[in-house]
């Protein structure tokens, strides 16, 4: 046997992985199902698989609907998958445009106690994410936009 | 977007026959739950038994269908997947709406 050349294998873990897709809503769902077939070797529980899919989700479709608004030009957006010990880390890199304020929304609970007519059918998806995501980071580096997050599944039994 | 309607006395019962109500539908979905629910009865039930997935986009659409058919028709909700189920959770959504594991359940309650 030879020694496995990388960190990733000698613990144990899942090889770090990238998904790339379009900046159209359509390419989205490929993207997630890309990114979660890449996961597979982790045999993650339907909760695990559904907090991994609606956090992505719900980033990705913000990049497409808000970083690229103004745009019609294709451009890449790339996702990088790694397992460390403590969860999933991504991070998704785009050419949009910054957020505003240079920062994530702070994705505050909806208020709901509201009659029917005034209920929110929006704002949900920072909630969702800042509720299930953990050591969220935005960074703007250069012309691109660098939103890191972890997901705290498939963690690693050992150390 | 694919749902089928079925009338049952003063009852419309919408099923979704797609397994995501997610960003890409979500507009197809809103003029769907319209159009299977002009001149529908007080009571609609959207049936969401083969949805696996549900985003915010989603979550925002079957808000709409509730405002729109408000204040004379009330939207209940059955058949929700765990994954479906957990969407409104989080969002606190399930407190806004009438929410049935099954579509009988839903039946059972609300009587023709």
């Amino acid at each position: 046997m030879t020694r496995p050349d990388t960190g990733a294998l000698t613990l144990g873990l899942l090889p770090p992985f990238e998904v790339s897709l379009n900046n159209q809503q359509s390419d989205v769902r490929g993207a997630l199902s890309a990114l979660l077939a890449g996961l597979g070797p982790l045999a993650l529980d339907v909760e695990e698989a559904g907090t991994v899919e609606l956090v992505m989700a719900e980033a990705l479709n913000n990049i497409v609907e808000h970083a690229y608004a103004d745009r019609r030009r294709k451009e890449a957006i790339h996702i990088r998958c790694k397992q460390l010990r403590d969860g999933l880390h991504l991070r998704i890199v785009d050419r949009g445009m910054a957020m505003p304020d240079g920062k994530t929304p702070i994705g505050m609970a909806q208020n709901i106690d509201v009659d029917a007519i005034d209920m929110p059918e929006g704002g949900f998806g920072w909630f969702l994410i800042q509720d299930l995501a953990k050591d969220i980071r935005y960074q703007r580096v250069g012309h691109t936009n660098q939103l890191d997050l972890r997901l705290a599944v498939a963690l690693h039994a050992e150390g | 977007m694919k749902v089928s309607t079925k009338i049952e006395g003063d009852r419309c019962i919408v099923t979704v026959q797609e397994d995501r109500i997610d960003a890409a539908v979500a507009l197809a979905f809103k003029d769907a739950m319209r159009r299977n629910t002009a001149g529908s009865g007080a009571m609609v039930i959207l049936n969401l038994a083969k949805v696996q997935f549900i985003d915010s986009s989603g979550l925002g659409a079957i808000v709409a269908t509730m405002k729109h058919l408000a204040p004379d028709r009330q939207l209940v909700l059955a058949g929700l997947t765990a994954p479906v189920e957990r969407v409104f959770t989080l969002t606190r959504m399930d407190s806004v709406f009438q929410l049935f594991a099954t579509l009988d359940d839903a039946l059972a309650v609300h009587h023709a």
